[in-house]
């Protein structure tokens, strides 16, 4: 009888592994082929997308759950939303995805001018994106348009100038960060450091494209400030003196109503007029008429109808105001959520862009190695997609 | 050399003994070496000594509350504020054991050592991210359990709305602490699915992965599926109470429901993230110790993956009282009930592997088995709370309690037990004393099924859950439950005792103690730091065929026949098809 100690090489000599010049330096030491270490990282961000679109989905139940619970305050709130801002977005959010899918070509080619150029220039379009968020943010901030616990709008004075400056607020730390990278080129530009160069004047574009983002948004928002003021004040006030509107013409149609009812030939019967003639209990029709115009004028002026109560005066009885916290609140709320965590997950994109930024500068990446590209590619088209959601459901859908 | 029961003319492989310089253990020193190390195995050695130290505090708050509980009118907190203490102490004992202990015992603690050398991989697939899940779990600890004690966190380990809402207790601090914990979880399950599916040497097929493998993957499943999930949920509650968003405050227009449909979509399967490694464990440890090829492979295999799956549809059965419609509590009733039988399948292919096994009576094997009579009464008393009309009545009283004890501490804690004392040979290089580890397997039973069937009988008699005091009529029973969990503290106190004590005077460990066939028994114990120098040979897991115990060194060998040599013919120099011409 005999003990063989197995030492390792029993058995797998054949395969003649030869550790040292098997193992380039990009290929972590657990792993046996380059091919093994891409696979492993893009299964891994893909079961990390998994994760990241779960986490969302919990927020894209919140808002179906409380869109189906109160869809005349997402409708009316959804109003406050600048469209023209949020189609924006989107194209400059698109269009990073192109320029990001670009950078993955360029770094499997080892095109690595093109690599530093579209990282830039995807960089370019998140800091444009959150500039024009910031302004986006701002503006509501100062209108009082805020979550549930802190909503302050006040519809008869929309435009309070006693708030703090939010959008300085935000700018600071942005312009602290152009600051620094302007520093950091100067000083490397002055010592003659060219990579350092080569990292710096990418990135000092880069932040100066927030402000473009922030200029852009002004200029939109100002632009559009009309508009929306026919819109916020069309909403809110439209609604409180709705009610006044419908009484008065009830009385006058009160009047007019036997002449318009033995005529017979009106086309676009007044609501009031209705009203009268389904006093009548016998005109079930007309009854039923009134309660789907009843329903309709209730969604377009959002307030709830209650659906079992006495049709007659039901229009005047259960008006609410919805700009108040606990309604209109909810729709800021979710709104607040969903983008904010969105544009956090933004922020994270830009940091491990910029990671890539200074490695495609030095050089790390070729066509055996360009992994964490792909990855961040892959991570960065996620983003966009779920903003691609965010847009039509808090903007567009009214 | 003495004849042994080995065949004489036969070849006998064992790796030996590892060097110190191979020693996973021991191949670099300092505590710098342990802090930043990105071994798998050390990894796993620091997550079990977290897990040990987390479960020893929440273990020692279940004893201060079952001595509360030992007088109706309470025996350690008194006065005004006895209600409050009891309240906190529940809290701090239900939130670190499901957080910092159960969730990550198994998978974190003893997956981490295991995985990669099960599968034959140098390593996890990524072991910086292996190692920043840990240090997130530590920080995590840390901040939730400081956030726990310095105000008295009251909510239960559910933070159900609207309490938590409006408590003045810190929930923002300790759900950000389950927030960072629930990332260390995603971070582990994500690096064990890329792990197995693109680690595996060739040879290694999905169906000649031990069976703890396949728990290990649908456990990772659960926890990259829906943690995610609990992150929104408790981040969306410390917006709530930072911001009053109105989505779970009543005050603001909100639904607390919703917060329990959210919260019950992670924690219902997390419960599988905490009893499917158990299965694993229990499978590996069942047909190790019975010396018989498992029964049934791949119907078990595919049971942890059904058991994932169907987790993720049966939350509701925790609000069968929260107000959903009828329609909606049957088809969670309904639906709950296709859960037990994928678990069925396991028990009774584990049976069957026993059944004409020849059956050693180890350590592992005492605790598997314990383990097979908790966990069905556990699971059979579910379909009681699964069952509409019983659940009616025993809702939130002591037969929940006693029901997810018994699938917890009687099915997690004690598989892990059991697994603890099976790969501690591996993991250390030292055997513990038999004698000790059966006795406290014996002591943990009697003292498990001691503090907790009489709570069924309390629970089904009307004793609600979550209350510091009783009605006289239920002082008996909760007496002897308290008894019970004493002398379960102590017979856990005999197992961390039994194991400590190996480290300093026990036997040095061979490389298959107990005969597995799995590859961890293929490598040294403990094993080098490198786990295997080239891709090992992959055999069927469970073929116990040629493994042969070596009574003169106390281990199992692998036997190979001897080997026939081929007679000396030359072969032709040109093969006899050459000259076929067609």
């Amino acid at each position: 009888m005999s003990t063989i100690e197995a030492s390792p090489e029993v058995g797998h000599d054949d395969h003649g592994h030869d550790h040292d010049h098997d193992h380039p330096a990009f290929l972590a030491h657990h792993f046996d082929t380059p091919e093994q270490q891409f696979d492993s990282g893009k299964l891994g961000i893909w079961l990390f997308l998994v994760t990241e679109v779960l986490f969302f989905s919990g927020m894209f139940c919140a808002y179906a759950i409380f869109r189906a619970l109160r869809p005349e305050v997402f409708e009316g709130c959804s109003q406050f939303l600048n469209t023209k801002l949020g189609a924006i977005n989107t194209g400059v959010l698109l269009f990073s995805s192109l320029t990001m899918a670009w950078a993955v070509r360029c770094s499997q080619l080892e095109q690595h001018k093109g690599l530093v150029g579209t990282l830039a220039a995807t960089l370019s379009c998140a800091m444009i994106f959150l500039g024009v968020k910031s302004i986006e943010y701002s503006h509501k901030w100062g209108m009082g348009l805020l979550p549930a616990g802190l909503f302050a709008y006040d519809p008869s004075n929309p435009h309070p100038t006693d708030h703090p400056n939010y959008l300085m607020y935000i700018c600071i730390p942005f312009a602290i960060a152009l600051a620094g990278v302007l520093l950091w080129l100067v000083v490397s530009a002055g010592l003659g450091n060219k990579m350092h160069v080569a990292m710096a004047m990418p990135l000092t574009v880069v932040c100066l494209c927030f402000f473009v983002g922030v200029g852009l948004g002004m200029v939109l928002e100002s632009g559009d400030e009309t508009a929306e003021h026919i819109d916020v004040h069309a909403d809110p006030n439209g609604l409180a003196s709705a009610p006044v509107m419908l009484e008065a013409e009830k009385a006058a149609a009160a009047e007019a109503a036997p002449a318009i009812a033995a005529s017979g030939a009106m086309v676009s019967v007044d609501e009031s007029v209705l009203e009268i003639l389904a006093g009548d209990a016998s005109n079930t029709g007309v009854t039923s008429g009134l309660n789907a115009l009843e329903q309709q004028n209730a969604a377009a002026g959002t307030s709830t109808i209650t659906g079992d109560e006495a049709v007659v005066g039901a229009i005047t009885t259960t008006e609410i105001d919805v700009m108040t916290p606990t309604t209109a609140g909810v729709f800021f709320s979710i709104y607040y959520c969903m983008t904010g965590i969105h544009a956090i997950h933004i922020l994270a994109g830009i940091g491990v862009l910029v990671w890539l930024l200074v490695r495609a500068v030095r050089l790390d990446f070729n066509r055996q190695y360009f992994g964490p590209v792909d990855y961040v590619g892959l991570y960065w088209h996620l983003v966009d997609l779920i903003w691609i959601y965010l847009f039509p459901l808090l903007y567009l859908i009214r | 050399m003495s004849a042994g029961s080995l065949p004489s003319d036969s070849q006998v492989r064992d790796p030996g003994y590892p060097t110190p310089s191979e020693n996973y253990l021991t191949n670099s020193k300092g505590i710098l070496s342990w802090v930043f190390t990105l071994d798998h195995k050390r990894i796993g050695v620091m997550y079990l000594v977290g897990v040990t130290l987390a479960f020893a505090i929440a273990g020692l708050l279940a004893l201060l509350i079952r001595l509360h509980l030992f007088q109706p009118d309470g025996f350690v907190f008194k006065g005004e504020e006895a209600n409050n203490w009891y309240n906190q102490v529940f809290t701090l004992h239900g939130a670190i054991m499901v957080f910092l202990f159960i969730i990550p015992s198994v998978p974190a603690a003893l997956g981490n050592f295991l995985v990669p050398v099960m599968l034959g991989a140098k390593d996890v697939a990524f072991p910086r991210l292996n190692l920043c899940s840990f240090y997130l779990w530590v920080f995590g600890a840390l901040f939730f359990v400081s956030a726990l004690c310095a105000s008295g966190l009251d909510t239960g380990w559910t933070f159900y709305t609207p309490y938590s809402t409006t408590t003045n207790s810190s929930v923002i601090l300790a759900t950000s602490g389950a927030f960072i914990l629930g990332f260390s979880s995603i971070f582990t399950g994500l690096n064990f699915i890329v792990t197995i599916n693109t680690m595996r040497p060739p040879g290694m097929t999905w169906f000649r992965m031990p069976l703890f493998l396949w728990a290990t993957y649908a456990t990772s499943i659960i926890q990259v599926l829906a943690t995610p999930v609990l992150g929104i949920t408790l981040l969306l509650l410390i917006a709530e109470r930072t911001m009053k968003i109105g989505i779970f405050d009543p005050e603001y227009n909100g639904d607390p429901v919703t917060f329990q449909h959210f919260f019950w979509f992670y924690s219902h399967p997390a419960v599988y993230i905490m009893i499917l490694p158990a299965f694993g464990i229990i499978s590996d440890l069942i047909s190790v110790h019975s010396h018989k090829r498992i029964f049934g492979y791949r119907f078990i295999a595919y049971s942890s993956i059904a058991i994932a799956l169907l987790g993720f549809l049966v939350w509701g059965h925790h609000m069968f009282t929260a107000g959903m419609s009828s329609l909606t509590t049957i088809i969670f009733s309904a639906l709950t009930f296709t859960v037990s039988v994928p678990s069925a399948i396991k028990v009774f292919n584990w049976l069957a592997t026993m059944y004409k096994g020849s059956i050693s009576l180890t350590t592992p094997m005492c605790y598997a088995l314990s383990f097979i009579f908790l966990f069905t009464i556990g699971g059979l008393t579910g379909l009681h709370l699964g069952t509409l009309a019983t659940d009616m009545h025993l809702h939130d009283t002591y037969f929940v309690v006693a029901h997810f004890h018994y699938v917890m501490v009687g099915g997690t804690l004690v598989a892990f037990l059991g697994g603890v004392f099976h790969w501690w040979p591996k993991m250390f290089g030292k055997m513990y004393s038999e004698f000790g580890g059966r006795l406290s397997a014996a002591l943990v039973f009697a003292g498990f099924n001691l503090t907790f069937l009489p709570q069924f009988v309390l629970g089904s008699r009307g004793m609600p859950r979550r209350y510091a005091t009783y009605d006289p009529e239920f002082a008996f029973l909760h007496q002897m439950s308290t008894f019970g969990s004493m002398l379960l503290g102590f017979g856990l106190l005999v197992a961390l005792i039994v194991l400590v004590k190996s480290l300093r005077s026990g036997k040095r460990a061979p490389a298959n103690p107990w005969g597995g066939a799995t590859l961890e028994w293929q490598c040294t114990s403990p094993p080098p730091f490198y786990n295997f120098e080239r891709a090992p040979s992959v055999g069927d897991p469970y073929d116990f065929s040629d493994l042969e115990w070596d009574a003169e060194d106390e281990r199992y060998v692998k036997v190979e026949p001897k080997r026939e040599i081929v007679p000396e013919e030359k072969p032709e120099a040109t093969p006899v098809h050459a000259d076929d011409s067609n």
